[in-house]
């Protein structure tokens, strides 16, 4: 699961009130002082220059050369990764796998669990609200790889439960080895991952909406307005910061999809489930073409960046 | 400002319209049981896979195939033992020392981080607080081919250290963010305090600051936990020793060599699911206020 950690606050960051602080009164070696606090922060800046920052900006020398794990031997071949990755049909295959994945899980788990969160919380009973906002949450606190290797056996041809479901509603024409047949084997893991990935957002958006002041909803109600409508014309628009951020999360995301596909297909059935991260994975570590799984990275970099550009923009605007 | 995350009761269905009962009421009952159906039918398609997941593990390898929905004929718990005896119990040692590692040095650098950038003057604070909040933006696939040979250079490739430094380094700025957003709205008037006290910077913050950040503290972990426990990506290209692999890889590694031996796997994959479930529900409150506050307030 990705976290979809976020910077709104990063950017709302105010530091009047961090850096009013009190070593300069106590005078004398205020300086001193003053240089030393770098020590606290320190061990995260060592950390993030040499396993972040570094190998990030070493990515984009590899994508401009030709190099081997076992060798060691580099040459630069300047944008030949980048166009091999053009004309190479299944990295456009892997990109589209990526923006389906993307569409529909913005529509699953942005819409549809803001829709689902609004009727969640627009329920009566509080011990029902939290029981259902937990369940839902949980396939999220499973590792990816269990959800993986268990949807691997729901989608089997043989003893699957998707395909005993489907004949015991005497639709067996259906049943199908879902992973296995380069039609079905996409949309079976997109589908595994809204399973998986629902209830988080769900969880966020039942947040957002129980810090929406409940007197609007008792004045709406006062005016006669029905509960379908209160959903339209207060939930959804009162959350709506908490929709972008979801939708930028969401795309972030569905951009990284690894770890689902690695332990279903690994991208087969005939390069059929192929994503960025499994085909950069593949080229990389598979054929040891470093330079253009770097190149790969770098396009994975791009897309996620400007994503992060645009939700840090999205949340200054909102702030001015 | 610290518990708005504590559920409160909001609006709900009781301020009914003041519309009379007749055809209305009778689409008001269809549309609660539209509702209702839904939300049953979700339940279901959530529990029933993993609740099928801890039953499949008590089944034989014919039981499974041929009767998927069934019940076992026996309970049969050797294949917990089969599961951890072919590697799950290395796998999940390893997890557990991996994870641990990582969440106590993540948390403790992030909260330094977070004490420099909010309660002590230092140089170039802004610099510093950007380019530990920017890491959020960096996908982590994007460092992985480069670091191929970085660890291999330091040494620490095919190693634990490998994957706690990485969980620890990708993680900080999360952690940071989230703990800063927290320790920034503590009043000043408890560092003065502390200093008028004749305490230093080290005994303030130990002494005074960390408790104070407890709950947001306590989030930052599980969700550290949460993550490492999880993790991948890295987890498949870092390790290739056998006896150091963390349980998603390990299980997966036994799930394609265990090919007749399903109920094997399954015990695996539910002993790998139970302790996360279980800390979900056990600090539900704190797993709720870290992704809220995380993703923004």
């Amino acid at each position: 699961m990705s976290e979809g950690a976020l910077v709104t606050e990063a950017n709302r960051v105010e530091l009047t009130r961090a850096s009013s602080t009190l070593d300069e009164p106590k005078g004398g070696h205020g300086r001193g002082r003053k240089w030393r606090g770098l020590l606290w922060a320190l061990p995260a800046l060592v950390l993030l220059c040499l396993f972040v920052y570094w190998p990030l900006l070493l990515n984009f020398r590899y994508s401009v050369e030709q190099s081997n794990i076992f060798t060691g031997e580099q040459t630069f071949v300047g944008a030949d990764n980048y166009v091999k990755m053009a004309g190479d049909p299944i990295f456009w295959r892997a990109l589209g796998n990526n923006v389906l994945y993307s569409v529909v899980s913005v529509a699953f788990q942005v819409f549809g669990a803001l829709i689902l969160a609004a009727i969640i919380e627009g329920l009566r009973r509080e011990r029902l609200r939290s029981w259902l906002r937990a369940i839902y949450f949980v396939p999220s606190a499973m590792s990816l790889t269990v959800t993986g290797l268990l949807f691997a056996f729901i989608y089997q041809p043989k003893g699957g439960l998707l395909n005993g479901l489907l004949e015991s509603l005497g639709l067996g024409g259906l049943a199908q080895a879902w992973l296995g047949n380069p039609d079905t084997a996409m949309g079976a893991i997109i589908a595994m991952s809204q399973w998986q990935g629902f209830g988080y957002s769900t969880l966020l958006f039942a947040v957002a909406i129980q810090r929406i002041p409940s007197e609007l909803y008792e004045a709406a109600a006062i005016d006669g307005i029905g509960p379908i409508r209160r959903v339209f014309s207060i939930t959804i628009p009162l959350v709506r910061e908490m929709t972008t951020l979801m939708i930028i999360v969401t795309l972030s995301g569905a951009f990284q999809v690894f770890n689902e596909v690695m332990v279903t297909t690994s991208g087969g059935p005939d390069n059929s489930t192929q994503v960025l991260g499994t085909w950069l994975y593949r080229s990389g570590f598979v054929k040891n073409d470093f330079g253009y799984a770097a190149a790969i990275a770098v396009v994975m970099f791009v897309i996620t960046l400007t994503l992060a550009i645009v939700q840090v923009t999205i949340a200054n605007r909102k702030r001015l | 400002m610290a518990d708005t995350v504590a559920v409160r009761p909001v609006h709900r269905g009781s301020a009914r319209s003041p519309r009379p009962v007749g055809v209305l009421g009778f689409w008001r009952i269809v549309g609660r049981l539209m509702i209702f159906g839904l939300l049953a039918a979700l339940v279901i398609a959530v529990v029933y896979p993993i609740l099928w997941m801890g039953i499949s593990s008590l089944k034989t390898n014919s039981e499974i195939l041929g009767n998927p929905f069934g019940w076992p004929d026996a309970l049969d718990f050797g294949s917990y033992v089969r599961a951890l005896d072919s590697g799950v119990a290395t796998y999940f040692l390893n997890s557990v020392i991996v994870t641990g590692a990582s969440v106590i040095l993540t948390t403790l650098i992030s909260t330094w981080a977070a004490y420099a950038l909010t309660r002590i003057t230092i140089p170039f604070s802004k610099g510093i607080l950007y380019l530990i909040i920017g890491g959020l933006m960096l996908a982590p696939t994007v460092a992985v081919i480069p670091l191929v040979k970085l660890l291999q250079a330091w040494g620490i490739y095919d190693t634990y250290w490998a994957l706690i430094l990485l969980y620890t380094a990708f993680r900080i700025p999360f952690t940071t963010f989230l703990i800063r957003s927290y320790m920034i709205d503590l009043p000043l008037e408890v560092d003065e305090a502390a200093v008028l006290d004749g305490a230093s910077t080290w005994q303030t913050f130990w002494r005074v600051i960390l408790p104070m950040c407890t709950p947001i503290i306590i989030s930052a972990v599980i969700l550290q936990v949460l993550f490492a426990w999880n993790e991948y990506l890295f987890a498949l290209i870092f390790i290739g020793d056998e006896s150091l692999k963390t349980l998603p890889v390990g299980l997966a590694t036994l799930s394609s060599r265990a090919v007749t031996d399903f109920p094997a796997v399954f015990a695996g994959m539910t002993l790998a699911a139970i302790p996360m479930i279980a800390l979900f529900f056990l600090c539900q409150r704190y797993f709720i206020r870290g992704l809220a506050d995380g993703v923004g307030k």
